[in-house]
C-alpha cells in the first residue's frame, strides 16, 4: 500500500466508521422493532421515517414553512446585529456605561429568556413579532460582548498609525476599529443567530405558530409518529446546514483577518 | 500623596462608593422611574405594565407562599436529576472521545453539530418514551446538558498537559488512577465549564417541557399566570426565576475558579 494510499484510508476512515455505526444502530433499531422487543408505537420504523420524508415534505407544505421559520430568523438576525452592534459600539466608547453594565449584559446571556414567552405573547400577540422578538432578545447578548471585545483588541500600532494620519473620530472607528474588529463582531453575531435560531423553531413548538417548530407540534398532537420523527429529523438538518454555513463564513473571515 | 492614600483608604472603606456603582444604581432607579411612568401614564394597557408597587407586591405574595417553594423543589429536583443523567454521561462520553483521536474523528462531528439544535424539539418524542409525568422533563434536562459537557469534556481532555500525562505513566498509574489523579484534576475548569453551560440550558430544557405540559413546577406556575392573566405575578415569577438562574450560573462559575481565570 502507497503512502498517498494509507494517508488518504487514515483521512476517511473515521468518518466512515462513525457513519456505519449510526447506520447500524438505525439497523438495529428496525430489526428491534419488528421482532418486538421496541414497541412501534412509541419508536416508529426507521424505514417508515426515510418513507414518510417525502409525504412531510409535500402534504406540510414543508418549503413554506421552512420559508416563514427562515424569514423569523433573518428578521431576527438583522435586528440583533444592527442594535447589538450599535450598543457595543456605544459601551465601548462610554467606558463608564462599560464598567458598569458590562457584567449585567453578561448575566443576560445566561439568563431562561425564552421562558418570558409568555410574556410576549401578551405584549405581541400570537404571532410572529412574538417569535421574531423573543429571538432577537435572547441573542442580543453575545452581539453585545463580542463586539466590545473585538473593539477592545484592536492593536495599539492600528490605532497609532490612525492617529499619525491625523484621522478623525469617525475616520478612526471606519477606517481602524471596525474592519479590525470586525471577525470578532462576526463571532458575536453567529452566536446570536444560532440563539436566535434555537428560540425561533422552540417559540414555534411552543406556542403552535409558524414554520417547522409548529409542524413538530402538530405531527406530534396527531400522533404521526413517522412523520413527527421525520419533521425533527428535518430540523436538526437545517440547524447543521445553518451552522456549517456560519462557521465556514466565520473561518473566511478570520482568515481574511 | 497623602492625600491621594486617604482617598483610597476612604474607596477601600466604601467600596459601593464607585462611580461604577453609582451608575449602576442611576441605571436602575432610572428603569425603574421610567416603568413606573408607563404604568401610570395610560398609553399601555395596565394588565401588560403593572405598576411597580403592584410587582412588588406578587413578588411577596409569591415568596411567602409555601405552593411557590413546592413547585420550585419540584422543578429543582427534575433539573438536578437531568444534569446527574446528562452529565454523568456526558463526561464519560467526552473523557472517551478525548482520549481517543479516532474515535474523536468519528463521533465528534455529531455531537458537535446536535449540539446547538433546539432540543425542545425533542419533547414530543420524551413524552412517548417517558410519560407526561417528571420522567418526560428530566430526559429533556439530561438531553440539553448532555452536549455541551460532553464536548468540553473532550476538548479539556485534549489540552492536558502531556508532562502530567507522562507523569502519571512513570508512576505505572492504571487507567482508572490515572483518571481520577490527573485527568480529572487536570480538567477541573473545562468540565465546571462544561457543567456551568450544562446547567444553563438544562434550566432551559426544564423549565420549556414543564410549560409546555405539566401540572407542577415553576413553567407550569409562570403559564398558569399567563392563562390567568395575573401579569404581576407572572412578572414576579419571572424575577425570582432569573435571579435563580443567573447566581446559580455564578455560583458554579465562582466554586469552579472560573471567575478567578477571566481575572487573570
Amino acid at each position: 500500500m502507497s503512502a498517498a494510499t494509507r494517508l488518504t484510508t487514515r483521512h476517511w476512515a473515521p468518518p466512515l466508521v462513525g457513519l456505519s455505526s449510526m447506520l447500524l444502530i438505525l439497523a438495529a433499531v428496525e430489526i428491534l422493532i419488528r421482532v418486538g422487543l421496541i414497541n412501534r408505537y412509541i419508536v416508529p420504523l426507521p424505514s417508515k421515517v426515510l418513507a414518510s420524508f417525502g409525504r412531510v415534505i409535500v402534504e406540510e407544505d414543508i418549503f413554506h414553512r421552512f420559508l416563514l421559520t427562515a424569514w423569523e430568523c433573518l428578521a431576527a438576525g438583522v435586528l440583533l446585529t444592527v442594535f447589538g452592534v450599535a450598543i457595543g459600539v456605544l459601551l465601548h466608547r462610554a467606558p463608564l456605561f462599560r464598567h458598569a453594565c458590562e457584567t449585567w449584559v453578561a448575566a443576560m446571556a445566561s439568563a431562561p429568556l425564552v421562558l418570558a414567552y409568555p410574556l410576549f405573547l401578551v405584549i405581541f400577540g400570537r404571532s410572529a413579532l412574538t417569535i421574531i422578538m423573543l429571538a432577537f432578545i435572547a441573542g442580543l447578548a453575545p452581539v453585545i460582548l463580542k463586539t466590545i471585545e473585538g473593539l477592545s483588541a484592536t492593536r495599539r500600532v492600528l490605532i497609532n498609525v490612525g492617529r499619525s494620519f491625523k484621522l478623525t473620530p469617525a475616520q478612526q472607528f471606519w477606517k481602524i476599529y471596525f474592519p479590525s474588529a470586525l471577525p470578532t463582531i462576526f463571532v458575536g453575531i453567529r452566536l446570536g443567530l444560532i440563539f436566535a435560531l434555537i428560540n425561533v423553531v422552540g417559540v414555534e413548538f411552543l406556542i403552535n405558530f409558524g414554520g417547522l417548530g409548529q409542524l413538530i407540534n402538530e405531527l406530534a398532537e396527531r400522533y404521526d409518529l413517522a412523520g413527527t420523527y421525520a419533521a425533527i429529523c428535518f430540523v436538526i438538518l437545517v440547524s447543521v446546514v445553518f451552522f456549517v454555513t456560519t462557521e465556514r463564513a466565520e473561518r473566511w473571515l478570520t482568515a481574511a483577518d | 500623596m497623602a492625600d491621594s492614600g486617604g482617598l483610597t483608604r476612604a474607596r477601600d472603606a466604601r467600596p459601593w462608593l464607585t462611580p461604577v456603582a453609582l451608575l449602576r444604581v442611576a441605571i436602575v432607579l432610572a428603569v425603574l422611574v421610567i416603568w413606573q411612568l408607563m404604568a401610570i401614564s395610560g398609553w399601555f394597557y395596565s394588565d401588560v405594565v403593572p405598576a411597580l408597587p403592584a410587582i412588588a407586591v406578587a413578588l411577596v405574595k409569591l415568596l411567602s407562599s409555601g405552593d411557590f417553594y413546592w413547585n420550585l423543589w419540584v422543578t429543582i429536583d427534575e433539573i438536578g436529576i437531568g444534569l446527574l443523567i446528562g452529565g454523568l454521561s456526558g463526561l464519560a462520553t467526552g473523557l472517551v472521545i478525548g482520549a481517543n483521536t479516532f474515535l474523536a474523528k468519528a463521533f465528534e462531528p455529531y455531537l458537535y453539530y446536535l449540539g446547538p439544535t433546539p432540543k425542545i424539539i425533542f419533547f414530543p418524542v420524551m413524552i412517548m418514551w417517558f410519560g407526561v409525568g417528571a420522567g418526560a422533563k428530566v430526559a429533556m434536562g439530561a438531553v440539553s446538558c448532555f452536549f455541551p459537557i460532553a464536548l468540553n469534556v473532550a476538548a479539556g481532555m485534549r489540552q492536558i498537559d502531556q508532562v502530567l500525562i507522562r507523569v502519571g505513566q512513570s508512576f505505572r498509574a492504571n487507567p482508572w488512577q490515572m483518571a481520577i489523579k490527573i485527568y480529572l484534576p487536570a480538567m477541573r475548569h473545562p468540565i465546571i465549564n462544561g457543567l456551568r453551560l450544562g446547567l444553563g440550558v438544562a434550566v432551559i430544557g426544564t423549565l420549556l417541557a414543564e410549560t409546555k405540559m405539566s401540572n407542577r413546577g415553576i413553567g407550569f406556575l409562570v403559564i398558569q399566570a399567563y392563562s390567568m392573566f395575573d401579569m404581576p405575578r407572572m412578572y414576579a415569577i419571572l424575577i425570582v426565576l432569573f435571579v435563580v438562574a443567573i447566581g446559580a450560573n455564578a455560583l458554579v462559575a465562582h466554586f469552579g475558579g472560573l471567575d478567578q481565570i477571566k481575572q487573570k
